[in-house]
């Protein structure tokens, strides 16, 4: 019989590893840079961290991982974690809240099923949430990182397309749809429904004409935006609130020269989400995502502690980025071959060789990757002989030998 | 290939029976008698004809194991809930069997309180689920149960989704909340089936017969009548919660509690009560299905039941930390768990079927009712690729073609010979038995009353020797 892997879940080899590492190392180091500390999150949470109105649509929650625990005679499910920020929001309103202000970062995997096998059901991402700051210098700062992060993969030409949370949900309002509907409509927008908000306005006469333009799903300036601010808000003063707090990011964005374009209709995120929302595009294909919620960490008991945050996708960046620049090549690698009578030798001889900073491996037959170097333990003079990678070989007396050739300092 | 057809018993038999003679299928067997488990059609003597649970039908049908099914839409929706990719394709409706499910409760929820915790309890816990996520009830526990739902409400579940019919919504004391599903008979097909199987006369003569005749909606159930409006169980501090079984085992339990100088009052009821009196103050008694009874004495909803060691033991092989414990054997219906196969395989015990599992390398199907055991079992038994196939019932029927291993109870062992099966293994022995919730025990007042039932009817137990 055949061992397969689970559907839609995906092996990485050693070579794609070794990307993978690169790239969650990059923004490590970014976020890192930035004053952010790194958290993990356990895999499995209590599936009632998720079901409370505000952190995930019925959309995802139906492709939530749930089963019983092997404790769960009381019938309380448990979840594979569905999402990166609702978990570090529990965990800083369960053990973090007295530190105030925390910056927190995390390289996790989520698990969502998708039902074409083609789509992946575990899907890794490096994300980053700003917690106990509700300003626009605070969103302006999650964006200008996840740019950052973007340039130091090597990636050129990020495109950032701004939505506002609380203005779709007034605008929704003002599309004359009952509670219920508003709610649903916007689980929809969230789900990625990118034309809804437009095709309901159609028949909407109670939507003045300044905000039509703003329901489509086309990327705008900024400026136009700015332009529409005095119109709207004549014509729609319930509006503002959510309108000016967009354009104060708009307007720090701007300042830092971030080039942006306003997509209100197109909000793909999280029910979470109660500010900016923003998405990053690399050549018309999403790699990350963000927004702020202000309301997560009250309804999880953390008391009025704003919030935002965003994630890169890893599993989609891996395939964007220019692997050997990532993943630059380690040390030199050496391989020994030992013969019976000498093993102790050939031991000593790798010990020596890693203190050094070399790759050392024992050869054990069979195939192996072309090392940088071969050292063949003889157990008789010459002691060793050493032969690079062209094929030439040199004769060293002793280890001291061996690294006096190795760093080119010795020999012929 | 042969086309095989999956027909439902239970509560479709009379009228899919009645709608195949009137299509001339000419079956030799399909009636609610013994012996049932593959009619045979002169209309169409090469179809595989196999008769399921209702329940079984769906699943049958998803893993590919029958081409066609007829079953009501609650069983598919049902796994479609929880399993959107299963393999099946909705092909006809039937026009008969229509029913709805629905949400009920003894009082409205109250909106303001969403956060408190919500328990459903139904038979279809996978819609119960979904029912909770869409309605986001943001704290909910699902109580799968094998029956007995509207017994469930108030004091040991919130809500219960079930079929509204013979007065289980008003009857019982309860309202209906929201109808959540419509259903009629359908008939289903395998996806691939469909594709690569020549399945279309069958397709035409099932629906030539039976469609055109559809009948009215179901009628809204009424909200609680007085008649049916029971008082809650007294759970006052102290108070200990029984639960006795419903079914064939009551005429068994009522007389070992007589013997146990302990009456029963209205059980078994002749009117359905699941509430009856018992001459113990400081005892509530409700009835609900044994297989149901550890998980509810597990998270406290009683503090003793009367069941088997089967159940209890499948119980513990779901949940091995579980505070359920045996605290009396009750010495009553004797019966072995034990592993079944077919007298056609050449192997005698579980190290056999082993062998001849990694040689034959397909996955083995291991049918059982007790879907735990039976995972249990093949874990530690080493069976290699295995998959379990949950079953409700007659699970010999499935022995050769449906499944290759059975973990069944059996008292004599003849009905397994005379489905040409053989035992390879035993388990264990099961007997009726009392288990009790080990933190009701902690209880002073309750250990009290619970060490007096414990007493009486251990004395039963030992007059009986």
């Amino acid at each position: 019989m055949k061992v397969q892997r689970s559907k839609g879940m995906r092996d990485l080899s050693p070579e794609e590893m070794q990307v993978f590492r690169g790239v969650e190392a990059i923004c490590r180091r970014c976020f890192t840079e930035w004053g952010y500390r790194e958290v993990r999150t356990p895999t499995i949470e209590y599936l009632h961290l998720f079901t409370s109105a505000g952190t995930l649509t019925p959309g995802r929650l139906g492709k939530v991982y749930s089963f019983l625990d092997w404790d769960g005679w009381s019938g309380e499910r448990v979840v594979l974690r569905p999402d990166g920020t609702i978990p570090v929001a529990r965990l800083y309103a369960e053990s973090l809240r007295d530190r105030g202000l925390a910056r927190l970062f995390y390289a996790a995997n989520i698990f969502i099923f998708e039902e074409s096998p083609e789509r992946p059901r575990e899907r890794w991402q490096c994300g980053v949430e700003l917690i106990g700051a509700g300003s626009a210098v605070a969103d302006a700062e999650l964006v200008a990182l996840s740019l950052e992060a973007l340039k130091k993969l090597g990636l050129k030409d990020p495109e950032v397309r701004l939505s506002h949370a609380g203005l779709v949900r007034a605008l929704l309002e003002k599309l004359g749809l009952s509670p219920e509907e508003q709610h649903r409509t916007f689980d929809r927008i969230l789900d990625g429904d990118a034309g809804l908000l437009a095709e309901i306005s159609k028949d909407s006469p109670g939507l003045g004409e300044a905000i039509r333009p703003l329901l489509g799903t086309k990327g705008r300036p900024p400026g136009f935006l700015r332009d529409q601010r005095d119109i709207i808000a004549r014509e729609m003063p319930d509006l503002a609130p959510c309108l000016d707090d967009f354009l104060a990011t708009v307007a720090v964005l701007d300042e830092l020269g971030c080039a942006c374009k306003i997509d209100i209709a197109s909000g793909t995120g999280f029910e979470y989400y109660t500010g900016l929302i923003f998405q990053l595009y690399i050549g018309g294909e999403k790699v990350g995502g963000g927004g702020r919620y202000d309301a997560l960490i009250p309804a999880m008991g953390g008391g009025d502690v704003p919030a935002a945050g965003f994630a890169l996708y890893t599993d989609g960046l891996m395939k964007l980025v220019d692997a050997a620049a990532v993943a630059p090549a380690g040390a030199a690698s050496v391989l020994v071959r030992l013969k019976s009578g000498v093993i102790k030798d050939a031991f000593m001889l790798g010990d020596v060789l890693r203190e050094k900073g070399y790759t050392v491996a024992l050869d054990m037959g069979g195939k192996s990757r072309g090392a940088d170097w071969t050292i063949e333990v003889r157990g008789k003079t010459p002691a060793f002989v050493v032969t690079n990678k062209s094929g030439s070989r040199q004769d060293a007396p002793d280890v001291a030998g061996v690294i006096k050739i190795l760093e080119g300092k010795g020999g012929r | 290939m042969a086309v095989k057809l999956a027909l439902p018993k239970g509560r479709l038999l009379r009228k899919t029976a009645a709608r195949l003679q009137k299509a001339g299928w000419g079956l030799d067997e399909y009636n609610s008698g013994m012996g049932f488990y593959r009619p045979k059609s002169q209309k169409f003597p090469d179809v595989l004809i196999r008769v399921f649970h209702e329940k079984d039908i769906p699943i049958q049908i998803a893993t590919g194991n029958y081409d066609l099914g007829i079953c009501c839409l609650d069983w598919v929706e049902e796994l479609l809930v929880k399993y959107p990719s299963s393999d099946i394709v909705k092909v006809a409706d039937l026009g008969y069997g229509e029913g709805s499910l629905y949400t009920a409760a003894v009082s409205p929820p109250d909106a303001s309180a969403n956060g408190a915790p919500v328990r459903i309890a139904s038979e279809y816990p996978n819609l119960a689920e979904a029912y909770a996520l869409r309605r986001r009830l943001s704290r909910f526990s699902v109580f799968p149960v094998w029956g007995a739902a509207e017994a469930y409400p108030p004091e040991n579940a919130e809500m219960v989704l079930l079929p509204a019919g013979e007065g289980n919504i008003g009857g019982a004391g309860l309202r209906p909340l929201e109808r959540v599903l419509d259903y009629r008979a359908w008939l289903i097909a395998n996806r691939a089936s469909r594709e690569a199987k020549n399945i279309d006369r069958i397709v035409t003569s099932l629906c030539g017969a039976i469609s055109g005749e559809k009948t009215a909606a179901p009628a809204e159930p009424s909200s609680a009548s007085p008649a049916g409006r029971r008082p809650p169980l007294k759970t006052a501090a102290g108070a200990v919660r029984l639960a006795l079984p419903d079914g064939h085992q009551q005429q068994q339990t009522v007389n070992l509690f007589n013997r146990a100088g302990i009456r029963l009052d209205d059980y078994p009821s002749a009117t359905g009560n699941r509430r009856p009196g018992i001459d113990i103050k400081g005892v509530a008694v409700k009835v609900i299905r044994p297989q149901d009874m550890p998980l509810q004495v597990a998270n406290g909803n009683f503090d003793l039941a009367v069941t088997g060691r089967d159940w209890l033991t499948d119980h513990k092989s779901q949940f091995p930390g579980s505070p359920v414990s045996e605290v009396l054997d009750l010495k009553l219906r004797r019966v072995r768990l034990v592993a079944v196969v077919s007298r056609e395989v050449p192997a005698d015990d579980v190290a056999g079927l082993s062998r001849y599992i990694a040689a034959r390398g397909e996955t083995l199907r291991v049918a059982s009712e007790y879907v735990n055991l039976a995972d249990k079992y093949a874990r530690d038994n080493h069976l290699g690729h295995y998959r379990v196939i949950p079953t409700w019932g007659a699970t010999e029927g499935f022995l050769p073609e449906d499944a290759d291993l059975l973990i069944e109870n059996t008292e004599t062992g003849r009905t397994i010979a005379r489905h040409n099966l053989k035992i390879i293994d035993t388990l264990f022995a099961s007997t009726a038995c009392l288990i009790g919730n080990d933190g009701a025990l902690a209880d002073a007042v309750k250990k009290k009353r619970i060490g007096l039932i414990i007493n009486k009817l251990k004395a039963a137990v030992e007059g009986d020797r």
